[in-house]
């Protein structure tokens, strides 16, 4: 019995040192906001965690309510997948552009239109122009794809091309790998995907006769892009943590990791 | 108690008896909780839009500026897709239910059964994705039409996918006929296919319906497979059109939702779930007709 407690008292004792020691590490970054930038934002925080033994965490719930979050003091960054809008700067919060992204305009390798402006793909989108012949294509009623309410990249290409809640999608996919699919299995189909997930299968329109690119996309040639930005408030002070996150993420070394999530990144 | 082997038995037969009762509970406390926690976060949403205007409305927009949450289009499509599929599906698998319980040689029975439980096993997605390789562009230029994902593609898909659960169930039941009904027939002159049809068919009837109700709750429940051949846009349903099922209006849009939205998501599977235990008391009720 004794031999019991002495274990159990030994258990206790090494749960709290080593519950000691991790509370000595305890400085989380804390971040929240923009769904798109999952993909990003997560390459980034794993690399973080790895190179300054900090923990991260992320709470994707869309951009408009993470820059209400930091506004509230209820994260360290927020992330935005579009520019602040004035009141939001007004309000005492500024941002730093992390990266840009590119959603590509992908048809079938089939079809013959290579390049539309994006007013005639605002049209394709609302239904307005119909058939590929009204845009020099063959005689063939266009399928229109798209992906789910509440998607970053719709809302993005939605927000770009003017065309919020007015589009009539033939099909709404729940993601970019499916629209890929999709229009790759369908001649007559158009969609949008994320620049970096575009491969094979389909080809990426021009856009007012510039292809998109991590160059164009850079340049801002390339028109259907949205910045990635963190979001921070003015006059407050970064926790330790949270300023080595923020450094980490604008500086040069960051670059490679946003590339490889499929953004363009502006460091 | 003078007996001390005697009340050591009892206690262990007591022990034993509590580990089985608790066990058993354990699976009711289940579906209670998920059933008071689907109506708890169901409610709030159908309070909000007005549960007409959420059963009869045939706008869904959830994310618009001025959001419309009618689900009409969303009830109609999983009742006629589980219909085509039962139409569909129902033939062939009570025609091959009967061959494989009554005319099938053993070699092919075997063989037969064997590609039936196989069938059975094959997980949704990959239903899903042949659906949207083979069949969405086989539908697309079979009718010439500009779009094969439809509510079509979904019933062939979900026909197939609810053939395992018919045939196997029928075929328990056509078993389960005594031998001596066939016999007797068979003596008064019947032939064999006559025989199987007027007599051990009827005498199964009621376990061949429990084998019809379950296909419709396999049917009706399934999301991945359809999600990725029915096109998943809002339309109230036609037959080549792109339409979104009950199950399918959760699982696209959970999880990007929030706020009313989310709620409504929850009403959604609230309305799923009323229309599931609908089904499954008309399962209780044949199942206790056939054991009676």
């Amino acid at each position: 019995m004794k031999k019991i407690i002495l274990i159990m008292l030994a258990v206790i004792f090494a749960t709290s040192i080593l519950t000691a020691c991790s509370s000595q590490n305890s400085a989380t970054v804390s971040t929240d906001g923009s769904t798109s930038m999952e993909e990003v934002i997560g390459i980034l925080g794993e690399a973080f965690e790895e190179n300054y033994g900090i923990s991260f965490t992320y709470n994707p719930t869309g951009s408009g309510s993470g820059i209400q979050a930091v506004k509230e003091g209820r994260c360290d960054i927020g992330l935005s997948s579009r520019s602040l809008k004035a009141e939001e700067k007004a309000d005492g919060l500024s941002e730093t552009v992390l990266a840009n992204d590119g959603i590509a305009v992908i048809v079938n390798p089939q079809n013959s239109v290579s390049d539309l402006d994006v007013g005639t793909i605002a049209k394709i989108y609302t239904g307005e122009i119909a058939n590929w012949s009204q845009v020099g294509g063959n005689n063939a009623e266009i399928v229109v794809i798209g992906r789910e309410a509440g998607s970053g990249t719709r809302d993005g290409f939605e927000s770009i091309t003017g065309t919020e809640d007015g589009c009539k999608y033939r099909q709404e996919l729940t993601s970019t790998g499916d629209v890929i699919t999709t229009v790759s299995q369908n001649p007559d189909a158009i969609g949008y995907a994320s620049l970096a997930a575009v491969g094979e299968g389909v080809k990426a329109l021009s856009v007012g006769g510039v292809l998109p690119s991590e160059d164009t996309v850079k340049d801002g040639s390339y028109v259907i892009q949205r910045p990635f930005v963190l979001v921070t408030k003015d006059g407050v002070e970064l926790s330790e943590a949270a300023q080595k996150f923020f450094d980490f993420a604008t500086s040069a070394d960051a670059a490679q990791y946003i590339s490889q999530a499929g953004a363009v990144p502006v460091n | 108690m003078k007996n001390p082997q005697a009340f050591e038995q009892n206690l262990i037969e007591t022990i034993v008896y509590v580990i089985f009762l608790f066990l058993g509970l354990v699976t009711v406390g289940f579906v209670l909780l998920i059933t008071v926690y689907l109506v708890i976060a169901g409610i709030p949403a159908i309070r909000e839009i007005g549960i007409l205007n959420f059963l009869f409305n045939t706008k869904w927009a959830s994310t618009a500026s001025a959001p419309s949450y009618g689900i009409l289009p969303f009830i109609l499509t999983s009742v006629y897709g589980t219909a085509g599929a039962i139409v569909l599906g129902v033939p062939v698998g009570f025609l091959t239910s009967v061959y494989l319980a009554k005319l099938a040689p053993e070699k092919i029975r075997t063989i037969v059964s064997g590609a039936v439980s196989l069938l059975a096993g094959i997980p949704s997605v990959v239903y899903g994705l042949v659906g949207m390789m083979v069949l969405v562009p086989g539908i697309r230029r079979l009718f010439h039409i500009p779009d094969g994902a439809s509510l079509f593609a979904a019933i062939i898909v979900l026909a197939i996918m609810i053939l395992p659960s018919i045939i196997n169930v029928s075929i328990t039941a056509l078993e389960a006929v005594p031998r001596e009904y066939e016999d007797a027939s068979l003596a008064l002159g019947a032939t064999p296919v006559e025989t199987y049809f007027r007599v051990s068919v009827p005498a199964a009837k009621s376990g061949i319906a429990a084998a019809v109700v379950l296909g419709v709750g396999r049917a009706i429940g399934e999301a991945m497979a359809v999600m990725m051949v029915s096109g998943n846009a809002p339309n109230m349903p036609e037959l080549f059109g792109s339409v979104r099922f009950l199950t399918t209006a959760v699982a696209s849009e959970m999880s990007y939702s929030s706020g009313l939205q989310r709620q409504a998501l929850f009403s959604i599977a609230l309305v799923l779930f009323l229309f599931i235990m609908l089904i499954n008391a008309a399962l209780n009720f044949f199942l206790k007709r056939s054991k009676e």
